[in-house]
């Protein structure tokens, strides 16, 4: 039988509260994690790690981090791009002054760095909702762009005013600096991307997500039975901080190895990521990983169709490309307001009575 | 009114025994601005009864409600819980004492499956932070599924079996007000607060409704106050009725001896006049 529940009887709360309660879904789940451990690190090249796991990887748990907050917590941020920054700017200043530590402690520790940062411009959040809170995340993004901008001692004082990553290793393999494998820093992201969503899982399956959704779908019901509005909130920018900090943190030291910060963390990052988690899908993992696949899949299929295959000059291409994106965007909203994630939910309730839909 | 009075339990007018004095709310006075929403009322809820306030449209008793609840910090007067004197409190404090409340205009987590919405109910008995959550396997798990056991109880309680794992949007509104119910409940509270319970439903839903809300009292011993304008359902459910009109307190005392007070009749009931 295809995607049946019928014959799979639930005896225990633990069964019944498992994340795929259908084993079809179980199945797709192991053989996913299994593809992505053990074929793509031996068949990947530096084409498709740059052009598409890298940064569908990194995107993803920083979507990830801003679903937490936006999806399940109800509190809209704009300030994304600059709290990558501080990921990034945490980690070079750890990579530079201990240079001995392993750099996934480093980027861990950018993590929490972040998380602190977070917090800090989450105070705000327990008088303002909704616009008035985004453009109070706005001012956090304008502030930290400055800061790394003018503030040498974040930077090292170096002349050109960027940071680049020094050589690190894991395991005797390189991971930052010049000379890596694609395999190699493919591996170190996927570990952070699969830890990073079992723990968004852990938090919002349990009493910790109860209280964020809690606070976005009524917070004075929530404040009645029982919840704290400034835990809830400030737990939410922490955690949600914390995975925009190793994303930021991997995306200076793995991916693009130097960084100018108001280039690489611009505003235009916060619109991206706040973009796939819309499209993604609001208060969804799942939904997490389709936004970011999508807006990072989607302009380097359009090259390749459009460009390589169609032949088209590479200028037209790039402009054709915003349109097209933008276009699809609003399309897919129209469609599905609750994006990718959504879709796939009906399409799956749709599956399960499929023949006999009544 | 004595100590000694106030602990000792009493014998209502049907012959149950309720207990002594859970709630005592002492010289109460709300003002918004210029406007006092509630006016030097005193009144005691008692352990295990089921405690009716009424009063016309505007008399105060919901926010009477939201005075005990924690949403208004009254500007004269006490609030004395379990023989202590309440400081003023958040909301979120008033609930870990033990105290759940319904609303009158339905306030679900819409986005939430019913188990979830029901679950909610149970944070304030939960205890593990963060990082254990974070890691699931263990105490957080452990901590979930007994929780889960107990909210089990409650939606066999109320016979919502079926719409478990609706989405609670998508309910009608006599299951949501159940719900809503089997979220307060789900607390486990010592004082349970219901604002108009009953109120849009049809006759039906009426008399499940207050099947529950008797069971509930009778079952668990929990204390109950509700504000309801179903005089019918009032008269019959509560051992005790406070009645307000414009802030006021009008009367207090058994269905009977209310229906009796003059005062009360001119407000509220209505007389025949000839």
């Amino acid at each position: 039988m295809i995607y049946r529940e019928a014959g799979d009887f639930k005896t225990s709360y633990v069964a019944d509260s498992q994340t795929f309660p259908i084993r079809m879904d179980r199945r797709a789940y192991w053989a996913a994690l299994a593809v992505a451990f053990l074929v793509i690190p031996f068949v990947i090249n530096d084409y498709w790690l740059n052009a598409v796991f890298l940064p569908f990887l990194i995107y993803a748990i920083a979507a990830l981090g801003l679903n937490i907050l936006t999806g399940y917590c109800g509190q809209v941020s704009l300030g994304t791009g600059g709290f990558m920054a501080v990921g990034a700017y945490a980690c070079y200043k750890l990579m530079t002054a201990f240079p001995d530590i392993n750099i996934t402690l480093h980027v861990i520790a950018a993590g929490a760095i972040t998380a602190g940062v977070g917090v800090l411009f989450g105070l705000p959040s327990l008088r303002i909702k909704g616009f008035y809170l985004a453009v109070a995340t706005l001012a956090a993004q304008f502030f930290l762009v400055w800061l790394f901008n003018r503030v040498p001692w974040f930077y090292n004082y170096s002349a050109s005013g960027q940071i680049s990553a020094p050589e690190r290793t894991v395991l005797g393999v390189p991971i930052t600096g010049a000379a890596t494998d694609a395999w190699a820093t493919y591996l170190f992201c996927l570990v952070f991307v699969v830890a990073s969503a079992w723990i968004a899982r852990n938090l919002t399956r349990g009493s910790v997500g109860r209280t964020w959704m809690a606070i976005r779908d009524m917070d004075i019901a929530a404040e009645i039975i029982g919840v704290s509005p400034l835990r809830a909130k400030l737990s939410a920018f922490a955690v949600s901080s914390f995975f925009i900090g190793i994303a930021g943190a991997l995306f200076f030291a793995v991916y693009l190895g130097a960084v100018e910060v108001g280039s690489a963390f611009g505003i235009d990052k916060s619109f991206l990521v706040l973009f796939m988690v819309i499209i993604g899908g609001l208060g969804s993992i799942l939904g997490s990983f389709l936004g970011a696949g999508f807006m990072v899949l989607l302009p380097v299929f359009l090259t390749n169709v459009l460009r390589d295959g169609l032949g088209w000059p590479t200028t037209l291409v790039a402009h054709l490309e915003l349109v097209i994106v933008g276009a699809l965007i609003i399309g897919f909203l129209i469609a599905e307001p609750h994006g990718l994630a959504a879709l796939w939910r009906t399409t799956k309730e749709k599956l399960r009575s499929w023949p006999f839909p009544y | 009114m004595s100590v000694a009075e106030a602990t000792e339990p009493v014998s209502t007018a049907d012959g149950r025994q309720i207990g002594g004095v859970l709630m005592d709310m002492r010289h109460i006075t709300l003002r918004f601005g210029g406007v006092e929403a509630i006016k030097d009322i005193s009144f005691d809820i008692r352990e295990g009864e089921i405690r009716a306030i009424i009063g016309p449209n505007g008399a105060g008793k919901s926010s009477m409600l939201n005075v005990i609840s924690g949403f208004y910090n009254p500007q004269e007067g006490e609030v004395w819980f379990r023989g202590e004197r309440r400081p003023p409190m958040k909301p979120y404090q008033v609930a870990r004492q033990g105290i759940a409340r319904t609303f009158q205009n339905i306030a679900l987590f819409d986005g939430m499956s019913v188990l979830d919405n029901i679950m909610t109910g149970r944070l304030t008995h939960m205890r593990t932070g963060l990082f254990r959550q974070a890691v699931w396997r263990g105490g957080a798990q452990r901590e979930e599924m007994a929780n889960r056991e107990v909210v089990e109880k409650i939606i066999d309680f109320l016979e919502i079996q079926r719409i478990r794992k609706t989405p609670v949007g998508r309910l009608p509104y006599g299951l949501k007000k159940r719900v809503e119910l089997a979220r307060a409940l789900a607390a486990e509270p010592n004082l349970l607060l219901l604002d108009e319970p009953m109120a849009g439903m049809n006759v039906e839903e009426k008399e499940d409704m207050s099947r529950f809300i008797l069971d509930v009292n009778d079952e668990f011993g929990t204390t109950i106050a509700l504000i309801e304008h179903d005089m019918g359902v009032v008269m019959d459910l509560s051992d005790r009725v406070v009645v307000m009109d414009y802030g006021r307190k009008i009367g207090d005392g058994t269905p009977d001896e209310v229906r009796a007070n003059p005062e009360v009749i001119d407000a509220y009931l209505g007389v025949a006049h000839d």
